[in-house]
């Protein structure tokens, strides 16, 4: 594997920020660790995510993808490394304060409630209020409006806003929530494993979404143990294998058979299958595994 | 014969959305269910009791379906918010004890201890709701607990201060009459005299359902309920919200208390024992989901309804008492049955 791998000093060091003018991130992470007591999760994590750019992070089960954007996210306090956003260094307590500084994540479980309707939804934590002190009341018309509103420009047609979001599909459900992000002035959007329960079609309309989203100039944090869904739509690939990180690539540096073979353990099925081949096992079963090395370079998305 | 075309269809309408009639429409709320069972039980009562529909027995249905039904719209909240409280019962004799035994030991303004019943009621629904959050135990063992140990402070304290098992008098105290009028006085309408308890409940649901359905907190209590994983991850305050819950809780049990104290001066320390359930199955019949995040104030006041009607309707109607409870059991299974359907209509993904 010769893929050259990022270097965060060097990357973007000639854009500027579009409001301060000087070379920074709209967020990133130096060497960042995470322990719980003695289990360590994550360490020595660097990556960085700009406006218009989307970085995916790819990674097996367990490899600590989870752990990452939970810090990212304001749920859990990483122990080491620093984090900066726009610049800053910051420490999140809560999701709430993850959220004020722009960071918006859509979980795998979608952190929707389900017997609510969309609308309630939608606006969950930020609802709209109208008149004074503690007469204060929602402004139901004028959020189901937006939420119509909203979702029809992320190309969502709606039924109707009043039913509850558990009924609709998981694709429309992972839609309304980014279109929720990015209504509520998300500069960065975390998306966890969206495709991961989603059928071929759905997983197709979800990325195009998260296109339209880093086309909308946020900063896309994909994450995702599919190369197939990352590679079409990232800009920056972190790899990560049981809590570390083992590649930052640029899309130009590495094509998506080296992604897949790194990060769905090809190199180990490559061994596998020259084992099986010393073993003398069936020539069948040797091709197939790897058939299957290969053949994953065939599957490119159209 | 000729095919007659019928191309008449509105072409605006989005063809995927089925017709929603009005009846439809009705038929997705939450207390659809208690109400209909309401309506047959009030015209099967009218049916076979006379006195049933006398405007002075309807006054009495009201004023018994008033006193569930002032609890059960704090619990209807707390079981929307996904948890529930055990304690209620107790908690209100508590309270009621609170008010009398300190006025009393201290030869004060009964008003003084109104007031510091409802500190004592506020800080039982904040205790129970702050253990609840701190130790993430189900609200099941912990309000048990609180119960338990309610029950014995009551009797306990009650007979260590006043001797005895019931609260002494308070009714030849100051401020006793003016509290009697707040919390335990009858407005006569049209010759039949209802008691204030029932515009107080009625009072309490409005508001109720006012925050439910058009505040932020309102909000906040579907959510938490619903799912509060979901809810904390876009910023809503959990916490806060469950606790608040548990409180307001408290404050209806200390409106509840405060009238049994008024209704009569003492209280009987070893009463309460068995309420809660009454407020639950009332919640319950009423449409709230025991998960949470489904229900209405609305439901829980009509559950308080049935709950009085088939109460009173028993002995207008001249029945043994008996069969109360065996009615009462098979409006739950059959309340809880609709509701297991709602839920899994509305948790069915299309997708």
């Amino acid at each position: 594997m010769n893929a050259k791998q990022i270097d965060q000093q060097q990357l973007l060091k000639d854009e500027k920020d579009p409001l301060t003018h000087t070379p920074v991130h709209l967020l990133s992470l130096e060497k960042v660790g995470k322990h719980y007591g003695n289990i360590v999760a994550l360490t020595d994590v660097t990556m960085a995510v700009d406006n218009g750019r989307v970085t995916c992070v790819l990674g097996d089960n367990g490899a600590g993808k989870s752990t990452l954007i939970k810090i990212i996210a304001g749920l859990h306090r990483h122990d080491e490394g620093v984090l900066h956003v726009m610049g800053e260094e910051r420490k999140f307590d809560s999701p709430r304060d993850a959220l004020d500084a722009g960071i918006a994540t859509v979980y795998q479980d979608l952190a929707v409630v389900p017997l609510m309707p969309i609308w309630r939804n939608f606006f969950l934590g930020s609802e709209l209020t109208s008149g004074f002190g503690p007469f204060k009341s929602l402004d139901v018309q004028k959020m189901k409006d937006i939420t119509k509103k909203e979702l029809a420009e992320m190309g969502i047609d709606l039924r109707d806003v009043e039913q509850p979001i558990g009924q609709l599909s998981g694709g429309e459900r992972q839609c309304v929530a980014i279109a929720r992000a990015v209504y509520f002035g998300a500069k960065v959007l975390i998306l966890d494993e969206p495709t991961a329960a989603l059928g071929v079609k759905q997983s197709g309309v979800v990325l195009r979404y998260i296109l339209q989203a880093r086309d909308r100039g946020l900063g896309v944090i994909f994450i995702t143990h599919n190369p197939h869904h990352a590679f079409p739509v990232g800009d920056r690939f972190l790899l990560l294998k049981r809590g570390k990180s083992i590649g930052y690539y640029d899309k130009k540096d590495i094509t998506l058979d080296e992604l897949t073979a790194q990060m769905a353990g090809g190199a180990e099925l490559a061994e596998l299958a020259h084992e099986l081949e010393q073993l003398g096992g069936h020539g069948d079963v040797v091709k197939e595994v790897q058939a299957e090395v290969a053949g994953t370079a065939s599957q490119l998305p159209a | 014969m000729t095919m007659t075309p019928t191309m008449t269809k509105p072409a605006v309408v989005d063809e995927r959305v089925g017709k929603r009639n009005p009846l439809q429409q009705l038929l997705g709320r939450p207390e659809v269910g208690a109400l209909v069972g309401a309506i047959v039980l009030f015209i099967f009562f009218a049916a076979v009791s006379q006195t049933f529909i006398q405007p002075n027995a309807f006054a009495t249905v009201l004023y018994g379906s008033s006193t569930i039904g002032i609890m059960a719209v704090g619990v209807s909240l707390l079981m929307i918010g996904g948890e529930f409280d055990l304690s209620t019962g107790v908690a209100v004799i508590s309270s009621a004890l609170t008010a009398s035994m300190f006025s009393w030991y201290f030869s004060m303004n009964v008003w003084v201890g109104v007031i510091l019943a409802l500190v004592v009621s506020l800080s039982i629904g904040f205790i129970n709701g702050w253990i609840l959050m701190k130790t993430k135990l189900p609200s099941f063992i912990v309000t048990l607990a609180t119960f338990l140990m309610l029950t014995g402070l009551n009797l306990g304290l009650t007979r260590l201060i006043g001797g005895g098992v019931s609260s002494p008098s308070i009714s030849t105290m100051d401020g006793y009459e003016s509290a009697q009028a707040v919390f335990s006085s009858s407005v006569n309408i049209a010759g039949v005299d209802v008691k204030n308890t029932v515009f107080i409940w009625i009072a309490l649901v409005a508001v109720a359902s006012w925050v439910l359905l058009r505040t932020k907190v309102g909000n906040w209590i579907f959510a938490v309920g619903g799912d509060a994983n979901a809810a904390r991850a876009v910023g809503v305050p959990v916490k806060a919200t469950k606790i608040g819950l548990f409180m307001a809780v408290g404050f209806c049990g200390w409106i509840l208390g405060m009238h049994n104290l008024f209704a009569f001066d003492a209280v009987q320390s070893g009463e309460g024992v068995g309420n809660e359930f009454l407020y639950i199955i009332a919640a319950v019949i009423g449409g709230c989901l025991l998960t949470g995040g489904y229900g209405s104030a609305v439901g829980g006041a009509i559950g308080a309804f049935i709950f009085g009607m088939a109460n009173k309707g028993i002995v207008y109607a001249q029945w043994n008492p008996d069969w109360f409870k065996f009615f009462l059991g098979l409006m739950l299974l059959l309340a809880t049955i609709v509701n297991l359907i709602v839920k899994r209509r509305a948790d069915s993904s299309k997708g």
